[in-house]
């Protein structure tokens, strides 16, 4: 049995419900335009606030992963970007620990609430990452697990009996952390980025940015952004996935003169001109974090919280998520998708 | 991996992050994308739909009114841009078309359940593709559904208990009495009385305004009560007092369409759009779609598998499924070529027989045109024959003849002599 192509404008009977080609939907594509007729107020400029209080209400789920060498600051940054103790670093680490032999992967959860907006903020820690003499090979347990939550999320959205709302493990952006030599990239540095940009959403972050004095950084960040360019090395925000000219441009900024954010972290207070302040106590001065004139902390809590934390996640799951996706039904044993030949050749046969 | 926190807790901040943006973040990649808004009306022909459209929408979208002689029912669907404020929302409007006018109406509700059956099947199969583009998808399935029912003021017709009973697990039905101003106040109220009681009591299951915020509990649960709203549609404005109101005047009075003393129209308008319009949105997503999706799913032989088997159980069953379909495909081939084969065979044997009768008959032909020509020849032989005899007494005849006119003529010379003498 063949269904009869269905007109758009006029009836709409299907004859049966078996797996057949994509049915057109009965809606004309070009819809009419109505925005000069409106008299009156109709109201439906509200579904703005009825579609932000079911947000506020559901929650929201973000999954940031640290990685880079042991001593770069990595679980001083996160407490220091959410103002509060969720990293590794709080949760009964020690200092002393020993530097594990292999890459561990360490995820921590945590709820936040600020504004009445809740935030289940998952911290994914990599202890052990290029701290081995021999680090061959050292992304692969990240991939891995970056793949596995990729794989958990498929795994529930193919199911019949599906949850309302399906939890988010899925790494949503990468944080990772360059050492600040002063010089350039390392090889581990460029082997990273190259296999995971195209996974996750890698955001490069000079770590101890306070070691550097204002002309280093400027030129290190410049080499720096060559270096990736030339490695074809696309970290976040991705160039082919600025949707408007709004984004590219705004994202041209960042992407050439403020990234690499060079960041200084620190969970301490200090007073400085009557204020409390977070910051590094040094001899020579007290280092304010969130002064944009000593490092570029705020830029980078700004570009991943206040701007583009939605986008991360958006990008993470229309994109990352769906090149996983594509990737795991083709090879699982070439199987087409559900529209295939097979049952258009079935029609014309009959 | 170690997970810690499965449970949980809550961590106080010491400063403001500024996550609580997040909420605007979403909002206004939403503005950005636009929306989309489905309606459908169900109802007789003549009831209003397009008017009640209209007066809802503020505007006069297009078409013309249907006649009652449609053969049977159809949808006729539309899409409208409208923008308010940086809202850009994209509006389907489908409505019924001779809906209740046929003489036999079984099969009414099935062109609808059809109708909206596709929409769902539509973003399945989107959803199933493996290149797939869901965020881009232009959303089709049916938000909402206005039911008209008639003014009759007694009860519901039996062609609305069922098309709803139809329709209560497939789309959120919220029920309307149409044309309101043709009832008055104490028969309305008997009225949505009795209607009610009717739903409960054959089991419909109308949309309900949620009450689990507690900013929208309140009045949603008042309008709950209202139910079925009582609407009158005009985009007729006329002047009453100073100002021009949307309004039907009747010689006995003046019936204003946004007075919530005359209708409930405002409460339909403050409901539909103002209040739960994303709510709808989302119980169809995530409660007529995944019941569908599960429907259609469970019914092409897919299970879920306990968690800890194999995953992708529905692409096994897809590549089982997959195989048997197309081992039905080849035997149905098979029976085709034999098919084909034995009409072969039968057509050949027909042509054989055939020519056997020919042959017979050029044979029989043959075999009396030999028979005509040896008579023939035989009747020339016996004609040659009698020639040659004929010709045989004719030469005896001559001779004769001459031998008679020689003795003859001798003697005729004697006697002349004699004379002579």
């Amino acid at each position: 049995p063949c269904a009869g192509p269905v007109e758009s404008k006029n009836e709409a009977a299907m004859s049966e419900l078996v797996p057949e080609p994509r049915q057109k939907p009965a809606v004309p594509m070009k819809p009419m335009g109505i925005n000069a007729n409106l008299l009156g107020y109709i109201g439906i400029d509200t579904i703005i606030e009825q579609m932000r209080k079911k947000t506020m209400k559901t929650g929201f789920d973000f999954n940031i992963m640290v990685v880079g060498q042991s001593g770069l600051g990595k679980s001083t940054l996160v407490n220091t970007l959410f103002k509060s103790q969720v990293s590794r670093k709080s949760s009964g680490w020690n200092r002393e620990e020993k530097i594990p032999k292999t890459v561990e992967i360490k995820a921590i959860g945590h709820v936040i609430e600020e504004g009445g907006v809740k935030m289940k903020l998952t911290v994914i820690d990599t202890p052990g990452f290029g701290d081995q003499i021999n680090n061959e090979n050292c992304w692969e347990p990240i991939e891995k697990y970056i793949n596995e939550q990729y794989e958990k999320f498929l795994k529930e959205e193919v199911n019949i009996a599906r949850k309302k709302r399906i939890p988010d493990t899925r790494v949503h952006c990468c944080l990772y952390f360059i050492s600040p030599t002063g010089h350039s990239l390392r090889p581990l540095d460029l082997e990273f980025m190259k296999h995971l940009s195209k996974v996750v959403n890698i955001i490069p972050v000079i770590a101890k940015a306070d070691t550097m004095t204002l002309e280093e950084k400027i030129e290190f960040k410049q080499r720096v952004r060559k270096e990736l360019e030339v490695n074809g090395i696309e970290f976040y925000p991705q160039k082919e996935f600025d949707e408007d000219l709004e984004d590219k441009t705004e994202n041209d900024k960042i992407r050439q003169e403020s990234m690499p954010f060079a960041v200084v972290g620190s969970d301490k207070e200090y007073q400085v001109n009557g204020k409390r302040v977070l910051g590094r106590k040094t001899p020579w001065g007290i280092i304010e974090v969130e002064n944009l004139t000593h490092c570029e902390f705020a830029l980078l809590r700004d570009f991943v919280i206040r701007t583009h934390l939605q986008d991360l996640k958006e990008v993470t799951h229309n994109i990352h998520y769906e090149t996983y996706r594509a990737k795991r039904l083709n090879d699982n044993g070439g199987l087409p998708p559900m529209t295939t030949e097979t049952e258009e050749s079935h029609e014309s046969n009959l | 991996i170690i997970f810690q926190g499965e449970g949980c807790r809550t961590v106080p901040l010491s400063g403001h992050v500024g996550f609580d943006s997040l909420p605007d973040q979403l909002v206004n990649k939403s503005v950005n994308h636009g929306f989309c808004f489905n309606i459908l009306c169900v109802g007789e022909t003549g009831l209003g739909k397009s008017t009640l459209m209209d007066t809802l929408f503020n505007t006069k979208f297009e078409g013309d009114p249907a006649s009652h002689s449609q053969p049977g029912v159809q949808l006729k669907s539309n899409t409208y841009d409208l923008q308010e404020s940086n809202v850009n929302l994209k509006l389907t409007i489908v409505s019924t078309v001779g809906f209740g006018d046929q003489i036999n109406k079984e099969d009414s509700y099935k062109p609808i359940v059809e109708f909206i059956d596709a929409q769902f099947e539509a973003y399945l199969q989107e959803e199933l593709k493996i290149k797939r583009v869901l965020h881009n998808y232009h959303d089709t399935r049916i938000h909402a559904c206005l039911y008209f029912i008639a003014p009759t003021g007694h009860s519901l017709k039996s062609l609305d208990l069922v098309t709803m009973k139809k329709l209560d697990s497939k789309v959120n039905i919220i029920p309307i009495i149409a044309k309101s101003d043709a009832i008055s106040k104490s028969e309305l109220t008997k009225f949505k009385i009795k209607i009610t009681s009717e739903l409960v009591s054959n089991g419909v299951q109308i949309y309900q305004f949620p009450t689990d915020d507690e900013s929208v509990a309140e009045i949603n649960g008042t309008m709950n009560a209202h139910l079925p709203f009582a609407v009158i549609g005009s985009t007729e404005e006329l002047k009453i007092g100073n100002k021009m109101m949307k309004a039907r005047q009747y010689p006995w009075g003046t019936v204003q369409v946004e007075n919530e003393t005359h209708c409930d129209f405002v409460k339909l308008r403050e409901m539909l759009i103002r209040v739960n319009m994303e709510d709808l949105r989302e119980q169809t997503h995530t409660r007529h779609y995944e019941l569908y999706r599960r429907c259609k799913l469970e019914e092409m032989g897919f299970k879920d598998t306990d968690p800890d088997s194999k995953p992708f159980s529905l692409q096994e069953t897809y590549e089982a499924k997959r195989n048997e379909f197309l081992g039905e495909l080849q035997k149905k081939e098979e029976a085709m070529r034999q098919m084909f084969v034995q009409r072969v065979k039968e057509k050949e044997a027909e042509l054989k027989e055939a020519e056997k009768e020919l042959h017979e008959k050029f044979d029989r032909l043959k075999k009396l045109h030999q028979d005509e020509k040896k008579k023939l020849e035989d009747k020339k032989k016996s004609l040659d024959d009698e020639v040659n005899a004929f010709k045989q007494r004719k030469t005896a005849a001559e001779l004769l003849q001459s031998q008679a006119q020689q003795a003859g003529g001798s003697q005729t010379l004697k006697r002349d002599k004699e004379r002579k003498k």
